[in-house]
């Protein structure tokens, strides 16, 4: 087993600890915003397509590289965009009347 | 710049975005600084995005740049989509994300620079079919929330041995991957086999069903992402896919438990099954129905009034009539709140974010569990659009369907008003006892015309 996938498995179930603490955290009221954030935050595999379609190995590999760039990247931008206005939505009572 | 040092600030700033992540879903936890959680992740990306661009393996920007900018373009109208297809662009943005998880673990496939050893094959092959299946079954999760596939669901018989076997097959050509990763022609065998399941994983889910088929695809998207971290040795993206997986994981749990349904039931697809033992006895009960004026007249006499929203709400565009509504109650000093149960609409939260942005205030947005023992002490409950989540035969009914279920207490409110369109079923297809009761009044009609004719009626008396 490589030593690579090991020291992920330390990250990959500690970030999971820390994301369930989180999350148990997030009111039910933000329950479809914390979806479209995390979707926007999970878009960070873009950094691993623009690697694949910058390196330019084979043309296949470029094309597929490319439409994940567009791919996750829409995600990102549309994820983050999209919280925002859910969230501007959400005001309490005292917010509204002052 | 020597390379090596390079190579450590670029992973500085992947460190720091990943802490700019988690800080992001901190914030989260309260409405007042959630939109801090926006833009500590939007500082994060941005960190992560602009550093790999310098990384040093890149030797072509042109397709990068474009993508970028195609991305950008799909990206911003979908993020300004109306809050009604919230759904279905949250279930095309899981489709996206598990498109590109499963694009890039295909071309780590192909990319041939270094042999392929038995343990990567097994790691990619394992990414790339839970990123196929995701995409196809976020796909059609979106066609159905669209309306463009029907939305009840599509079963026959023997259809989860058809489904297993199926991945079973993925699973089987993975499995002979790993013994020879040689043999690649079987890779793309795999891929579309795996595409074929995620379409017969979701295709047999009803509407009413989605707000768990949308958290637990979305854990998916997650999961996917998070083994492609493990394929590409990014810790930046197991990080984020172990948090994304999470989410959508706790989410399904919660969706789960809101249906009394079982982990495993939903696992296999299992969803649906309810609907066919539903059309049973049926013998003429009486119901008793009410138009705007008497619904508005007991409405205006009433001290404390409960909302009960449902999809059909969200269907009819009926949020903002429900604001008027909930303005001219207050405004005659009526105490009005909101009860949310975890899964009436199309996702989690769906009614929240319908509500919200029809500009009612959060603090009247009340959880089931919070509200159940007011109802007793609740002179009208109004329901809009919502069936089975306010269905009594949840907690009596041993046979019914749905047994077990958590439920909205609105029978014990002294009257119930339920706007409904006719006295057809659900989409589970259960009759719900609470329409025969004597103190439920039934209000046949579109959502929005109705409560629009009851805030005249009130508008008008006054």
């Amino acid at each position: 087993m490589p030593a690579d996938f090991i020291s992920n498995l330390y990250v990959f179930i500690l970030a999971g600890f820390v994301g369930f603490e989180v999350i148990r955290r997030v009111s039910p009221l933000l329950h479809t915003p914390l979806m479209s954030l995390t979707n926007a935050l999970d878009a960070i595999v873009v950094v691993a397509a623009i690697i694949i379609a910058g390196r330019h190995e084979t043309r296949l590999t470029t094309v597929l590289g490319a439409i994940a760039v567009a791919a996750s990247f829409s995600n990102m931008v549309g994820g983050f965009v999209i919280t925002d206005r859910m969230l501007r939505m959400f005001k309490s009572g005292r917010s509204k009347q002052s | 710049m020597n390379p090596l040092a390079l190579q450590q600030y670029l992973d500085f700033a992947y460190i720091a975005a990943v802490v700019l992540f988690i800080l992001s879903l901190r914030f989260l936890s309260s409405p007042a600084s959630a939109r801090w959680g926006v833009l500590a992740g939007e500082i994060g990306a941005a960190l992560a995005v602009i550093a790999t661009l310098f990384n040093p393996e890149l030797v072509q920007y042109k397709w990068i740049l474009i993508t970028l900018i195609v991305g950008a373009g799909i990206g911003v109208p979908l993020g300004l989509v109306h809050m009604t297809a919230v759904p279905q662009r949250t279930a095309l943005s899981h489709a996206f994300g598990a498109l590109s998880a499963a694009m890039i673990g295909i071309a780590e496939f192909y990319v041939g620079t270094a042999p392929v050893t038995r343990f990567q094959m097994g790691e990619i092959a394992l990414e790339v079919i839970i990123g196929s299946l995701t995409f196809t079954g976020s796909v059609i999760a979106a066609g159905k929330l669209q309306e463009i596939l029907p939305q009840r669901p599509i079963v026959y018989r023997g259809q989860n041995i058809v489904s297993l076997s199926v991945l079973g097959a993925a699973l089987g050509l993975a499995v002979a991957l790993v013994v020879n990763p040689a043999h690649a022609m079987l890779f793309p065998v795999m891929v579309i086999v795996a595409l074929i399941f995620g379409v017969l994983l979701v295709t047999p889910i009803g509407g009413a069903d989605m707000p768990t088929v949308i958290s637990l695809l979305n854990s998916y998207a997650g999961f996917s992402a998070a083994l492609l971290g493990f394929v590409l040795n990014s810790k930046v993206l197991v990080v984020a896919g172990a948090l994304d997986g999470s989410s959508g994981f706790i989410l399904s749990v919660i969706m789960c438990k809101a249906m009394n349904r079982s982990f495993s039931n939903v696992m296999f697809g299992a969803f649906g099954q309810v609907q066919v033992s539903a059309a049973g006895a049926k013998e003429e009960r009486v119901v008793r129905s009410a138009t705007p004026e008497e619904a508005a007249g007991i409405l205006a006499a009433a001290n404390k009034v409960v909302i009960v929203p449902g999809y059909g709400m969200a269907v009819a565009q009926a949020q903002h009539k429900v604001r008027e509504l909930y303005d001219v109650l207050t405004k005659k000093g009526i105490d009005v709140r909101f009860a949310i149960h975890p899964v009436a609409g199309r996702m989690p939260g769906h009614m929240n974010v319908l509500l919200a942005e029809a500009d009612i205030p959060y603090d009247r947005l009340i959880e089931m569990d919070e509200i159940n023992g007011d109802f007793p002490q609740t002179d009208v409950a109004l329901i809009i659009g919502a069936n089975d989540v306010t269905n009594p035969a949840a907690r009596s009914d041993q046979s019914s369907p749905i047994f077990g279920m958590p439920i909205l207490d609105v029978d014990k409110a002294h009257t119930v008003m339920v706007i409904k369109r006719s006295m057809n079923p659900g989409f589970a297809g259960i009759d719900n006892p609470l329409y025969y009761l004597d103190r439920t009044l039934m209000l046949f009609g579109d959502a929005k015309q109705f409560v629009g004719g009851i805030v005249r009626e009130l508008g008008g008396g006054h």
